[in-house]
């Protein structure tokens, strides 16, 4: 019960964002999620995409360093305290977050989370209560 | 002053007498002893016999690095390990390092060269002299540490690294005389300032050398520091520093042609050229009996000048270097090959990453950043994963070369390749 999420490494420098939406635009692939981690040196785009596969091969095919990485889109309601449910399960499952985002689209609202130990984190979640989507299910 | 004016201040006549003399006995000996040189010149069909003097110099064959490397790592040697006192290293051309070995009389011939080139920048028995060339494998803190000794100057071994502390020292011991980098000198220079000392400092000379640098670079440290600076210049599969060294007249090195016979050949011909033009230095050890070595290119670009200098001395003189024949770097006073990254990379997993070395001078101190293209395989969403990745590579590369090196993640392609070859060398260091 993953999601797919594209990775792009991204050196800083002047356009290069800029190219990396073009060729998704050109693609007709469009953007639900997205976060953008950077260091003094490069910058690590993360993406939740509408055909992840297409957009990996023509980012690769312009140059770009991108993979697919699995990644838990978690079911979380506009409500206080939703979060902590999140991190009260993984924290008392041990879990590490590795990093998270919000995604909200067309009703869906879901955090994207990667965790240290995903199928421990997929079992913990739904013993917990909470729903994971899929690829289907955030792009249908 | 002049340490050893029988020997520096000869007649052309008498040198090349003395230099034709030692060859044959050198030639003698390594057919003797040295397997390697024996089949080498056996193939070109060569005997001891044939080299009956100088004039016959152009018959034998050249020594390289490579050929170092292949009888790694005692191979070259003439004398058996009993006899050998001291080994040194430095890097060689793949990852594997150039081992030259030192008998007891090696060591007291380059203590000689040492003391002669002291003596050159003026400084005797009276001076406090600071060698803050690295200590080690490196042959710099070493070799300057010996010949200061016989000179009977009084040595502070400082090697590197504190540069505050070496200044602190300096002021309290009077310190007359200092041996290091060009570059580190002037960070030493600039640090003198930053602290306020510079009316408290008592330097009178250095001697400078293991990388390249200039006139210009000189006349800085000369006035930041009211000295001489004198231009050693040395390289261990030779002996290390003290091969040659100029005088107060700074008209070219000279080079102690005794134990050190000088050529300069044409880059593509290898065909000896004539004094003042432009060549490879080549150089046979005339009485070295760790290691010795027969036409050696040294890969350094250089001319040459036979006549006497004002100084009094004979010996002939080398002019500054213009550069190298081949892709070597010297980086903080190391040697290193764009080659020794590409198989350290290689070593690390599976294909050659593109690699581009950007070499840079920051405060007067070297600088070597790394960019390595991001491959798929090396490829990670998470940032913790790819600043180890940056660190593992850091470390692997600082191991093969001896250097702190920054890497820096690019993008595949990120690096230009022009004509289809990668370009591997930025060197955006300006000796002015």
């Amino acid at each position: 019960m993953f999601v797919k999420q594209l990775s792009v490494f991204m050196e800083n420098r002047e356009g290069r964002l800029e190219q990396a939406t073009e060729v998704l635009k050109n693609h007709q692939i469009n953007i639900l999620s997205l976060s953008m981690a950077d260091t003094t040196e490069y910058g690590m785009l993360r993406m939740v995409v509408s055909d992840p596969e297409l957009a990996r091969e023509t980012l690769r095919e312009n140059g770009f360093s991108a993979m697919l990485t699995e990644v838990l889109a978690v079911r979380l309601e506009h409500q206080v305290g939703e979060l902590h449910r999140l991190t009260h399960i993984l924290c008392a499952e041990g879990l590490n977050i590795e990093y998270m985002y919000a995604l909200e689209c067309a009703g869906t609202r879901a955090m994207i989370v990667k965790v240290s130990d995903g199928a421990a984190a997929v079992e913990a979640i739904r013993r917990g209560g909470l729903e994971l989507y899929g690829n289907q299910e955030l792009c249908g | 002053m002049i340490w050893n004016e029988t020997k520096e201040c000869m007649s052309r006549d008498e040198m090349n007498a003395l230099q034709g003399a030692r060859l044959v006995k050198l030639v003698d000996r390594v057919y003797h002893n040295v397997e390697y040189y024996r089949k080498k010149m056996q193939a070109m069909g060569l005997e001891p016999g044939d080299i009956r003097g100088l004039e016959d110099l152009k018959k034998l064959p050249f020594t390289t690095k490579d050929d170092l490397r292949d009888t790694y790592p005692f191979g070259m040697f003439a004398v058996p390990n009993s006899q050998i006192v001291r080994i040194h290293a430095s890097s060689g051309t793949t990852g594997k390092a150039t081992v030259v070995g030192y008998t007891r009389r090696d060591i007291d011939m380059w203590s000689e060269c040492v003391a002669r080139c002291i003596t050159m920048a003026g400084l005797g028995r009276e001076d406090i002299i600071q060698v803050a060339y690295g200590y080690g494998l490196f042959t710099g803190g070493l070799g300057a540490h010996y010949g200061a000794e016989k000179l009977g100057a009084t040595v502070v071994p400082m090697s590197t690294g504190n540069t505050k502390k070496l200044i602190n020292m300096m002021v309290d011991f009077g310190a007359t005389g200092i041996m290091c980098t060009p570059s580190y000198l002037m960070h030493i220079a600039e640090t003198i300032e930053e602290m306020g000392v510079r009316d408290k400092i008592r330097l009178k000379a250095s001697l400078n050398g293991a990388e390249p640098w200039t006139e210009r670079m000189r006349d800085k440290i000369e006035e930041k520091l009211g000295i001489h600076a004198h231009d050693i210049y040395g390289l261990s599969e030779i002996m290390g520093p003290g091969v040659a060294t100029d005088c107060r007249f700074h008209s070219g090195l000279h080079i102690h042609e005794d134990y050190f016979l000088p050529e300069i050949v044409d880059r593509e011909t290898f065909q000896p050229v004539a004094d003042g033009v432009t060549g490879e230095l080549v150089i046979s050890t005339l009485v070295k009996e760790g290691i010795p070595l027969i036409r050696y290119r040294t890969k350094d670009l250089t001319s040459i000048d036979h006549t006497p200098c004002q100084c009094g001395r004979t010996t002939a003189r080398i002019a500054r270097f213009t550069g190298r024949s081949d892709d070597m770097l010297i980086i903080r006073g190391v040697n290193v090959f764009p080659s020794q990254i590409e198989t350290a990379l290689l070593e690390m997993g599976g294909t050659t990453p593109h690699y581009l070395m950007i070499v840079d001078r920051v405060n007067n101190l070297d600088t070597l950043e790394v960019r390595v293209e991001v491959e798929e395989r090396f490829f990670s969403d998470e940032i913790r994963e790819l600043e180890n990745l940056t660190r593992r590579i850091e470390q692997v590369l600082q191991q093969a070369i001896g250097l702190a090196v920054k890497v820096k993640l690019v993008e595949p392609k990120a690096l230009e390749r022009s004509m289809g070859k990668s370009v591997h060398v930025i060197d955006n260091r300006k000796l002015d």
